[in-house]
C-alpha cells in the first residue's frame, strides 16, 4: 500500500486538529464537573488528572470499608512526631481547654469552636484502616463529628469548591474537594478505640479521611477555610504535599 | 528476502508496554525500600510480625532492620510516575486487547495451533531448544507453541493480576469495589501478591530477552521496530 506524502501530511494535520479540539473540549467539560486536581501541571499532570477524574466519576459517594471490632489492631503504629512547637505545648499544659477550631473563608457565619463545642455535635464512630503511603497499615476505631456537621452550621457560599485545613504547624496544611468534605466518613476525630485520641495519633483533633492515604489525615487541626480556588494558598497546588513532590489527591 | 512479521499495532503497543513496565518496575522497587517488609492479611506494620522481610537499606527510619535508613526518599515522584505509567499500561493493554480480539490476532497468532494444544508439544519444543536445533523456517513468520503459551500467560493472567492487585492497594478503589481486596485476603495480602506477580513478570522479561539474544538480538529487535524481518542469517542461528 502506498500513501502519497501530501495525503499523509493532510490527514496527519486533520488528525492533529481533531485531537487538539477534542482535548480542549474534554478539558472544558472536566473543569466544569470538577475533575481536574490542583496539581494537574507538569509531566505527571496527565496521570494524576486521569486518576482523580476516574475516582470522582466512579467513587464519589462510595464508603471506605469498615471492619468488625475484632479486626482492630492490637498495636497500632504511630509515626514519630516532630517535637511539638511552643503553642502546642502551652495548649497541652492546659489540657487542650483553649484549643480552637476556627472556621472561616467563604462562609456566612465564621465560627470558633472549642473541643467541647465539637463534642456537643452529633458524633459518629467508624472502624477503618489507616493506610500509609510507605505500605504499612492498621485498623482502629475513630470517633468524632463528621466535617459536614460543622460546614452545615457555617452556611457555605455556593461557589465553594475546596475546604482547606490547617494545623498547629504553620507549614502543614491540606485541602479536599466538596465530595470528600461532605463525605459521611470524613471525621473531625477526637476519640480512638473508646478513649481520647492520643497526641501520637493526632490528638486532640485530627481530620480522618479513610478513602485516602494517611498523609491526607492531618494531625492537630486548628482551622477550616472554605474557598473557591486553591490558587491563593501556598504555591497553588492544593496542599503542602505537592510542594514536596507528593500528590494532592491521595485516594490513588 | 523481507517477510512481514509484526503488525503496526503489535509493535507500538509492545514498546509502550516496555516503557510503562520498566517505569513501573523501577518506581515500584523504589517504593518497596520505604517499607521492605511484607505481611499476610488485612493489616501490617512494624509492630506486627512480617511474612518476610527483605534485607535492604531503607529510605525511612520507621524500619529498624539493621541495614540503616541510608537511601534517599524518592517516594514522591516515584508514586506519581508509578500511577501515570500504570495508566499507560492499562490503556495500551485495553487498546491492544480490543483490536486483537476484533482483527483475529489472538486467534491466529497466539492460541496454539490445533495440533499443538498438548503438554507433549510444549515439551518437544523445549527439547528442541535444549538440543540447540535451529528453528524451522516458518518460525521467522509465526510464533512457536512455547511462545504462544507464554505470551497468553503474560497477557491474560500475569498482567491482569498485577493490575488487580495494584488496584486493591488504592483505598478509594477499595471503597467502591471491596470485593477485589477482600477476595485477595486483605490489603497486605494484595501488596505481597503484587510484589510476587511483579517478579513473575520480571522472570518472563529475562527469559524473553535471553531467547531474543540467542536467536539473533538485532534481527529480532529490528523486526519489532520495523515490522519486517530478513530470513534469519545462518551465523546468528543458535
Amino acid at each position: 500500500m502506498t500513501i502519497s506524502r501530501r495525503k499523509l501530511i493532510t490527514s496527519g494535520l486533520a488528525a492533529a486538529a481533531v485531537g487538539v479540539t477534542g482535548l480542549a473540549a474534554a478539558d472544558r467539560i472536566a473543569r466544569r464537573h470538577g475533575l481536574i486536581p490542583p496539581d494537574c501541571g507538569g509531566v505527571f499532570g496527565p496521570g494524576e488528572t486521569l486518576t482523580y477524574a476516574a475516582q470522582r466519576l466512579i467513587t464519589r459517594h462510595s464508603l471506605a470499608r469498615e471492619f468488625p471490632r475484632s479486626k482492630i489492631s492490637e498495636k497500632p503504629f504511630a509515626n514519630a512526631l516532630a517535637p511539638p512547637n511552643d503553642t502546642f505545648k502551652k495548649l497541652q499544659a492546659g489540657g487542650f481547654a483553649d484549643w480552637r477550631l476556627v472556621v472561616d473563608g467563604m462562609v456566612n457565619h465564621p465560627l470558633s469552636l472549642s473541643l467541647a463545642d465539637l463534642h456537643q455535635m452529633p458524633t459518629h464512630s467508624q472502624i477503618t484502616e489507616v493506610v500509609c503511603e510507605e505500605g504499612w497499615s492498621y485498623v482502629a476505631e475513630w470517633i468524632g463529628t463528621p466535617l459536614y456537621n460543622v460546614l452545615n452550621e457555617t452556611g457555605l457560599h455556593p461557589e465553594t469548591r475546596y475546604i482547606v485545613y490547617r494545623t498547629i504547624e504553620p507549614n502543614l496544611w491540606g485541602s479536599i474537594d466538596m465530595a470528600d468534605a461532605f463525605h459521611p466518613q470524613t471525621l473531625l476525630t477526637q476519640g480512638m478505640n473508646n478513649g481520647d485520641l492520643p497526641v501520637g495519633f493526632g490528638g486532640p483533633l485530627r481530620l480522618r479521611l479513610p478513602r485516602q492515604l494517611g498523609y491526607k489525615s492531618l494531625k492537630f487541626v486548628t482551622q477550616i477555610t472554605a474557598t473557591d480556588s486553591m490558587k491563593k494558598f501556598g504555591k497553588g497546588l492544593g496542599s503542602v504535599d505537592p510542594e514536596y513532590g507528593y500528590s494532592w489527591y491521595a485516594g490513588i | 528476502m523481507q517477510t512481514p512479521r509484526h503488525s503496526a499495532i503489535v509493535r507500538v503497543t509492545h514498546w509502550l508496554t516496555v516503557i510503562a513496565f520498566l517505569a513501573l518496575l523501577v518506581t515500584g522497587l523504589e517504593l518497596v525500600i520505604s517499607h521492605p517488609r511484607f505481611y499476610w492479611g488485612e493489616t501490617g506494620n512494624v509492630n506486627m510480625r512480617p511474612l518476610f522481610s527483605l534485607p535492604l537499606p531503607t529510605s525511612r527510619d520507621t524500619i529498624n532492620n539493621g541495614y540503616g535508613s541510608s537511601m534517599p526518599d524518592q517516594n514522591g515522584w516515584s508514586r506519581y510516575l508509578h500511577f501515570e505509567s500504570a495508566w499507560v499500561l492499562v490503556l495500551t493493554g485495553a487498546f491492544y486487547g480490543i483490536i486483537s480480539l476484533l482483527n483475529g490476532h489472538f486467534r491466529r497468532d497466539l492460541v496454539p495451533e490445533p495440533g499443538q494444544r498438548t503438554l507433549r508439544a510444549h515439551f518437544q519444543r523445549i527439547a528442541q531448544y535444549l538440543r540447540r536445533k535451529p528453528p524451522s523456517t516458518d518460525e521467522s513468520s509465526t510464533y512457536n507453541v512455547l511462545q504462544r503459551s507464554s505470551y497468553i500467560l503474560v497477557i491474560f493472567v500475569l498482567f491482569p493480576f498485577v493490575i488487580l492487585t495494584g488496584l486493591a492497594l488504592s483505598p478509594s478503589f477499595n471503597s467502591a469495589f471491596p470485593f477485589f481486596v477482600d477476595v485477595l485476603g486483605g490489603r497486605q495480602s494484595a501488596r505481597t501478591l503484587h510484589f510476587f506477580v511483579t517478579w513473575a513478570l520480571v522472570i518472563f522479561l529475562v527469559v524473553h530477552v535471553a531467547m531474543i539474544a540467542l536467536s539473533g538480538f538485532w534481527t529480532r529487535t529490528r523486526a519489532m521496530i520495523t515490522g519486517r524481518v530478513a530470513a534469519i542469517p545462518t551465523e546468528e542461528r543458535p
